[in-house]
């Protein structure tokens, strides 16, 4: 390993603009000319909108432009989609209703944009739309997703009786009811898996650009999938044709999912701005992007395991409601089927699983992937039926879960996933050793002494990453292919560029990939870029989501630096007049295998662009390579996270006291970057246990509309994270990474609630789990005061 | 009363010079920052006043510059993210000490938060314990971090600023 090289704890290059203030988030950036947009949104869950008086708003200083659905459908602009077809039981597919990014005849959100006022300020767009004057007809509406399909609940899309979305499946329903049936113990568990805003702190923004002239859109975008984001616009919405759309995404402050889709704002910024033709720019005020975000997670389940009698699982049921709002959003469908019930088998070797999935519209906002994206519910249900079924058996809960680990590898769960490599004893052990498992009771009787229950919480994950083998999410139905890209540009000076199709928003990749250069070339990290979010720079690529960009993005830049390498070859044996078998590359060092003739990688990059040594006959110059690489399986991050917790029972109020996470994440290209993505998912797990929530009253008013309101953890409700690490190579990519971007998220929410439950002595305990709620489970499981 | 479209002119100091602009009456401080002085390190998150992305020294102390109106801050003294160190010369001990120690991950609050952080030292000085930190961290949300970065570089920014010659009041 060299300094800079793949496991070094690298400073992050990008962190010299970020800490001066000198970064280029969407917001930062002005176009001549431009524009401002402000929507007019629905104030109701549901309503027809009966007109739309615009007069009095366009007459308003300023106002450029006020416009409407009817607009927008005169225009021919297509409805944005969900790219992942779902069928349910019975072969249909499913209801996807038609989303136009201007609500045309009727609202079916709080939030839903219905018209957009563009003027030359802010202020005078806000104004304008404020005036814009809608006539609805209020409708019964439905916010509770068990409600949805209920007779006499309100039909939001004519397409979808019952507001159901499908009625999906996964395993066999006999083999599991047969194994229930002879089972010694079954454990049986209701489950609210709480619905949550994501809440990037960078709110969503996009600036469109027509350029009359070439007929060419650019737009600037907080987006995690630029070149998603321009597929869908021009294959689907019917914007512009792909080779006249640039879409940018420059610095992006933050995205755990919600910035993978593709919203009506940014569609209505191009749109409009051919329009108008001027630049149109929107930000979203965060109040707005609680009601306009795809939010996550707002699933309704009731989950049962069943033991033996040695206390082996033999089998898992699973029944789920999922709330997707109102409408599709780009990837929702995908999230409770084939990224949830996928993992209900957990770490454990379960011979039987069986899951129903009903999806169903709401009158709320989207749901989609949201940090995890249905491998946070599947840990959620597993992880709190092991515990409450070990508690039932009188079983010690980490000994329960280690009788039923898997143990060899690779492993066929019943749920489509092979398990390709993991030591699930190992990060147990090593987790309950840095937590000091042992002591608990002596830790338990302390707290007592100054009146609190104390708890202690496991929750042992799994979770599939590296999104994602084309041809098997294909089979699944997803539209696209998850494969990526990336190239090298070698400049004859020998910096290097990398381009790559992942996009960062935190996670460091202008230091990481550079890393795996680094290591390759023996360049220093100084000399190396990494290029990505702009459409017109990197031909294509998938962008960054589902732990991918290590494991699926850091490949293909592999694949890239072999040929960049085979190529640099062939010059160094023109450059050193010897065979090109005969020519090692090492330390960032041509040599001549058996003599001292050697050529510095400067030399070679230089000699491969004079091209003075070597004919065109002989060998193109230059030095520039690209790769696309598929996976050929998911990759299995596993770990194990320990939560300790003291509860005042006088108040209810939990306090998290000790945290504890060893995660096999693979190879890590830089520790002290895994470490801040453990720690950042882990608060965002404790965020969905204790404090988050988004919560719609019955009429579909968002009741959690701002950071008043809904609860974001804060800095002082975290304790210090103790995090380390296990480590299994994962088999099925060249440098052996697994991912590590959700692994917090997926793991603490069961830990966090086990620890709890634990500590008050009670079974079940909804999220999330504020004082209010600790303190009314402690009243009624009648647990006496701890001192 | 200035009704709409009328604009009022404001002069202040930011980062040491002498700044003057003619702005709408609502204009917030952050606006007149961003919009008309492109200075876009300080950002905004929310339009509660509880994320603290937007935080800036006014007259020596941190505040939200999201609540404030440009005009009420006639003739004060304003430092920013982008004037916490001399330009051409190294970084302010704070924001060495969030790169060494990863206490950022997208940057978006991070400007927010070394200021805040360098005010905390004004007036906590420069041993501050995990607790302190967090408590006073009350009015900035990080999503990134889990905060747990953020804290080890507070506390590490503080002690460094001890005989750095930087102060709370920038680099003067």
């Amino acid at each position: 390993m060299s300094g800079t090289g793949i496991g070094a704890a690298v400073r992050r290059k990008e962190d010299q603009r970020f800490i001066t203030g000198k970064g280029h988030y969407t917001d930062d950036i002005n176009r001549p000319g431009q524009v401002f947009a402000y929507f007019v949104r629905s104030p109701h869950a549901h309503a027809t909108i009966k007109s739309i008086d615009a007069k009095a708003a366009s007459a308003m200083p300023g106002v450029v432009a006020v416009l409407t659905g009817v607009e927008l459908a005169n225009d021919k602009i297509g409805n944005l989609i969900c790219g992942w077809m779902i069928h349910s039981k019975d072969g249909t597919p499913m209801k996807m209703a038609a989303h136009p990014a201007l609500a045309n005849g009727k609202a079916c959100h709080v939030g839903d944009p219905v018209a957009v006022a563009l003027a030359e300020t802010l202020p005078q767009a806000r104004d304008a739309a404020e005036k814009v004057k809608v006539d609805y007809a209020v409708l019964p509406a439905v916010a509770n997703p068990a409600a949805a399909q209920k007779p006499g609940a309100p039909q939001i899309h004519d397409i979808a009786p019952n507001n159901t979305i499908y009625q999906w499946h996964l395993g066999d329903a006999k083999a599991v009811e047969a194994a229930f049936k002879s089972a010694k113990h079954v454990t049986k568990l209701d489950i609210v898996n709480n619905r949550l805003v994501p809440n990037a702190i960078e709110p969503r923004a996009a600036i469109g650009d027509y350029d009359s002239g070439t007929g060419a859109f650019t737009l600037w975008n907080t987006t995690q999938n630029p070149h998603v984001a321009r597929l869908v616009i021009a294959a689907f919405v019917g914007m512009a044709p792909e080779h006249k759309l640039r879409v940018i995404a420059p610095d992006v402050g933050g995205g755990f999912g919600s910035k993978i889709f593709i919203y009506p704002e940014e569609v209505v910024a191009l749109w409009s701005s051919k329009r108008v033709d001027r630049p149109v720019k929107w930000v979203c005020d965060r109040s707005e992007a609680f009601l306009a975000d795809a939010h996550g997670r707002d699933h309704v389940t009731h989950a049962e395991m069943a033991f033996d009698a040695d206390g082996r699982i033999v089998a898992l049921r699973a029944k789920t409601i999922a709330n997707l709002g109102a409408y599709m959003s780009t990837f929702s469908s995908s999230v409770p089927t084939y990224l949830y019930a996928t993992l209900l088998s957990g770490q454990y070797d379960i011979p039987h699983i069986y899951c129903e999935v009903d999806a169903v519209y709401t009158n709320t906002g989207p749901v989609d992937a949201y940090r995890g994206a249905g491998r946070p519910e599947a840990t959620f249900v597993v992880e709190r039926l092991v515990e409450v079924g070990a508690r039932e058996m009188g079983l010690d809960p980490a000994e329960l879960r280690r009788k039923n680990f898997v143990q060899k590898f690779p492993h066929q769960t019943p749920v489509i996933m092979s398990y390709d490599a993991g030591d699930y004893n190992a990060s147990l052990k090593k987790a309950m050793e840095l937590a000091d498992y042992k002591g608990f009771g002596k830790r338990k009787r302390e707290s007592a002494r100054h009146g609190k229950l104390r708890g202690i919480g496991l929750s042992t994950y799994i979770e599939a990453c590296g999104i994602a083998p084309s041809q098997a999410v294909g089979s699944l139905g997803c539209g696209v292919g998850l494969w990526e890209s990336a190239e090298v540009r070698v400049n004859p000076t020998g910096s290097v560029e990398v381009l790559t199709g992942t996009h960062a928003h935190g996670q460091g990749h202008e230091t990481t990939f550079a890393q795996v250069v680094s290591e390759r070339l023996g360049i220093p990290i100084d000399n190396i870029s990494v290029v990505h979010g702009d459409t017109d720079k990197v031909q294509f690529g998938m962008g960054t989501y589902g732990s991918r960009s290590g494991a699926v993005g850091m490949s293909a830049l592999v694949k890239a630096l072999d040929k960049v390498e085979a190529k640099a070859k062939k010059v160094a044996a023109h450059l050193l007049e010897a065979a090109e078998g005969d020519i090692e590359f090492k330390d960032g060092k041509f040599s001549v295998a058996g003599t001292d003739k050697s050529a510095a990688w400067g030399d070679v990059s230089l000699n491969a662009y004079i091209a003075h040594k070597f004919s065109g006959a002989e060998l193109e110059p230059g030095l520039k390579e690209g790769a696309f690489y598929d996976p050929t399986n998911f990759t299995f991050p596993a770990g194990c996270h320990i939560c300790e917790v003291e509860v005042d029972t006088d108040t209810g109020n939990t306090e998290i006291v000790a945290w504890t996470a060893v995660d096999d994440f693979g190879v890590v290209v830089n520790p002290m970057i895994v470490e801040g993505q453990v720690h950042g998912g882990i608060a965002q797990g404790v965020g969905q246990a204790l404090c988050e929530g988004a919560v719609y009253d019955k009429d579909g008013q968002l009741v959690t509309g701002s950071f008043m309101d809904y609860a974001m953890p804060r800095a002082n409700f975290l304790p210090t994270l103790k995090v380390d690490t296990t480590m299994t190579r994962c088999p099925s990519n060249p440098l052996g990474i697994k991912g590590c971007g959700e692994a917090g998220a997926i793991a603490a929410p069961a830990a966090v609630i086990n620890a709890i439950t634990d500590a008050i002595g009670t079974e079940n305990l909804a999220m999330p789990a504020t004082p209010a709620t600790v303190w009314a489970a402690i009243q009624k499981s009648g647990m006496p005061r701890a001192a | 009363m200035a009704t709409a479209g009328d604009t009022v002119a404001v002069s202040l100091t930011v980062n040491g010079k002498p700044v003057s602009a003619n702005v709408d009456p609502r204009t917030l401080l952050v606006q007149l920052l961003r919009e008309n002085l492109r200075l876009t390190g300080t950002h905004v998150g929310c339009d509660t006043s509880q994320c603290g992305a937007c935080v800036v020294h006014v007259n020596g102390k941190a505040i939200k510059s999201c609540t404030v109106l440009a005009l009420q801050i006639e003739g004060a003294d304003v430092l920013t993210i982008e004037g916490l160190a001399p330009a051409d010369g190294p970084l302010h001990p704070m924001q060495e000490a969030f790169r060494e120690n990863h206490g950022l991950q997208c940057g978006y609050c991070t400007p927010g938060m070394i200021m805040t952080a360098v005010d905390l030292v004004r007036r906590k000085g420069n041993e501050l314990d995990d607790r302190t930190i967090r408590e006073e961290l009350e009015g900035n949300i990080c999503r990134c971090t889990g905060y747990h970065n953020i804290v080890k570089a507070i506390a590490a920014g503080a002690r460094a600023m001890r005989g750095s010659g930087a102060t709370s009041q920038a680099a003067e």
